[in-house]
Formats: C-alpha cells, structure tokens, sequence
C-alpha cells in the first residue's frame, strides 16, 4: 500500500541493561473489511496484520493485529537493552506489503 | 459579566454531576511543545464586540487530548506533515516541476498559515486549498487535488505546520472587507431546522457542555485538524459543513464563496491566537 509511514521513537540506553521506552505509529487506514459503501458494497479488509520488534534478531515483542484495532496502529512498549546494536521494527500489511524501520543503540 | 455567569454556571454543574468532569481537562493549562509555549488564551480583537478573550479549542479539551498534541510524536496530525514534506519535492504535471522547484525549502511557507484566507492579485478571496491547486494547475500542468483528498491534506498539514507557534493575522479591512462583512453576515446568520447560528453555540455558549461536548469558540487556528472522531485530518471547510450539518440544514460546498468568507470571518475571530497545525481534537 503506498503512503504508509512508520514513526518510530526510542529512548537511547544509557548502558547495558537499561530499560528503554518504544513508541510506534504508522499510518494505516486498517479498513475492517465490514464496512460498506456508498453502493451497499462491503470494502475489502485491509490491515496491519502483525507487528513485530526485534532487537539484533531476537525478537522482543510479535503482536497479532485484528480488524478492530482503529486506523494508525500505535504500540508503546519498554524493552531492555543487553548490548548496542539494532532495533528493527516489522509491520505486515494484508496486500503483502512489508514496512520496517530500525533504531541504533550504542552507548 | 458573561464570563462570570459561566463560570458560575460550570461550577453548579461540577457540583451536581459528577459525569462531567471526565469530559474536561485544565482549563488553565499551558500549551507547550518541545519547549515552545503557545498563546491559546489572549485579548479579543478589536472587531469583536460580545467577546472579551479569545480561547484556542486546545483548552476545552480533555487532558488526554490535550496531551496528545503536547507530544509531537503522539500526535497522528505529524504523520500528515511527513507526507506532504515527501510530496514538496515530488514532480508532477507537464512543466516538470514540483514545489520547491519554485518556492526553494518549505520553511518559506512560514507564515502563509497565518493570512489564510487572502485575497489574490485579482480580487478573488482564496484559501489555502486554492493556491495550492492553482499552483499545480497553471504552474505545474497537474490535475488539482479534491479539497478532502489525502495528498491535499497532507500538503496543507505541512505548509500550517510552517508557521506553528507564529499568531494568527488574517486581514479583514481593504480588498478583503466585502468578503469579511459577508462572512460575519454568515456566522450570525440562524440556518437549518434548528435554527441556530455560529454565534448561538461558539460565542454565547462557550465552555458550557452541548450534551457531552465541551463547546470551543469554533477557533481555526488548529487546522487542519486531527480529530479523533474522524480517525484522520480534516479541513475547515469539512468542519464548517459538519457544523451546519448539525443545525440540520443543507450545508454549502467545500471550496463554495459562502465558506470561503465565512473561513475568513472566523479566523478573523482567532487573530492573535497561535497557529498550533496541525492540532488534535475530539
């Protein structure tokens, strides 16, 4: 899906261990798929079906998506930070489309 | 004084009920982001006769709305403005050419916020909404965007984004007089099966609940807006229908002479309030 866009904003560790607040949004209609309509036609789904972060691939949180979750999904979460390196954030769209974004810890 | 009575009338109702509160936030709040403070309360300009302070839509809101918009990060109003910086220095059109092929950054289009809507080198009062596509139509060879779509929305989102912060300071006397008069004539003006103006809800009625709403000044300094209602941005124009909508009569169109100068009459109302685009309401 075009125009989607991943915001992606982390608390830099300080040192090993520290826990780190994550916020996340993206822009997505996340159209339930029972709606109808101007002609009384329902309008296919189209989600954000998964979310997933890992940190240097190690997956830290894997959440499944359903169609009540309202447009431009939003997650805050903490995660603690072992070693520098890489958060990468994974959103899945139903059309097949992958969005990601990445976050550098290093301290 | 008015003010008084309202004041005294809010906290009889505090009193009685405690279901009101939630709906409330601190009316005496400062709006401040990323260290920069907002003026969302100031003196009345001059031509407002039953007014005596102007008050941003942020104030009458809930703290967790208010707080929404304090965090430009939380805030779904900034993912509108990531877009349209993206669409700034995209080509579209026949002459090839985008934005910044003429205007250079975006942050030229500081203070454009605040004179919206203005008069053009012709005569004609134009929001921001026509300059942007007569821009892409004459200038560029591209088809003009819809009023609501997603790729005008974003581009108004980021251009009033330019002059956050800066106070509102649309012009009222000169060339823009004749529509000024015509949208005050407007805003005072009973429409629909409810009979009700602007002035009945947004200036005689203002800080009292309308059933669960908490009733703003019906300010445009905030717009476009995020409204959580609508789950996206919306323009002026489509909240000026809502409105009418809601006194049950048959609205005018978005982009219609009738909006456009009542767009200008009640900014005119919000001049010295800070532009806080794109800002996020109920």
């Amino acid at each position: 899906m075009e125009g989607v866009r991943p915001r992606v904003r982390v608390d830099s560790a300080t040192e090993a261990g520290a826990v780190v607040e994550v916020k996340t949004l993206i822009s997505h209609p996340m159209e339930s798929g029972l709606r109808r309509d101007g002609d009384g036609n329902l309008i296919p789904r189209q989600i954000i079906n998964r979310f997933t972060a890992e940190y240097n691939g190690e997956m830290v949180i894997d959440v499944t998506l359903e169609p009540a979750i309202s447009t431009n999904p939003y997650f805050e979460f903490d995660a603690t930070v072992p070693e520098p390196g890489t958060f990468t954030f994974t959103w899945y769209d139903d059309d097949g489309d992958v969005y990601t974004s990445t976050n550098d810890q290093s301290f | 004084m008015p003010g008084n009575a309202r004041r005294a009338t809010m906290a009889v109702l505090l009193a009685g009920t405690v279901m009101v509160a939630p709906a409330l936030g601190d009316e005496s709040a400062e709006l401040v982001i990323d260290g920069q403070v907002f003026v969302t309360r100031t003196e009345a300009p001059e031509h407002m006769e039953y007014v005596p302070e102007i008050i941003s839509g942020w104030v009458f809101r809930s703290a967790e709305t208010q707080a929404v918009q304090m965090d430009d990060f939380d805030n779904p109003g900034m993912l509108y403005v990531d877009g349209g910086l993206e669409e700034w220095t995209n080509v579209d059109g026949t002459a090839g050419e985008s934005c910044a092929s003429c205007h250079g950054d975006a942050e030229s289009m500081a203070g454009v916020r605040t004179q919206m809507p203005h008069v053009n080198e012709d005569g004609e009062l134009w929001t921001m909404e026509d300059y942007i596509n007569n821009c892409r139509t004459e200038r560029m060879g591209a088809e003009a965007w819809g009023w609501e779509s997603g790729n005008m929305l974003n581009m108004t989102a980021m251009i009033s984004y330019q002059s956050r912060g800066m106070p509102m300071s649309v012009q009222i006397d000169g060339e823009a007089a004749e529509y000024w008069e015509q949208g005050r004539e407007l805003y005072y003006t009973r429409f629909g099966q409810l009979d009700l103006s602007c002035a009945n809800c947004h200036e005689d009625n203002y800080g009292n609940m309308l059933r669960a709403d908490h009733l703003s000044q019906g300010q445009l300094n905030g717009f476009p807006v995020y409204r959580l209602k609508w789950a996206g941005l919306g323009s002026i124009h489509r909240r000026l229908r809502g409105c009418i909508t809601d006194t049950r009569a048959e609205t005018f169109g978005r982009g219609s002479d009738e909006l456009t100068a009542l767009e200008l009459y009640v900014a005119s109302r919000g001049n010295g309030l800070s532009v806080e685009a794109p800002s996020v309401r109920n």
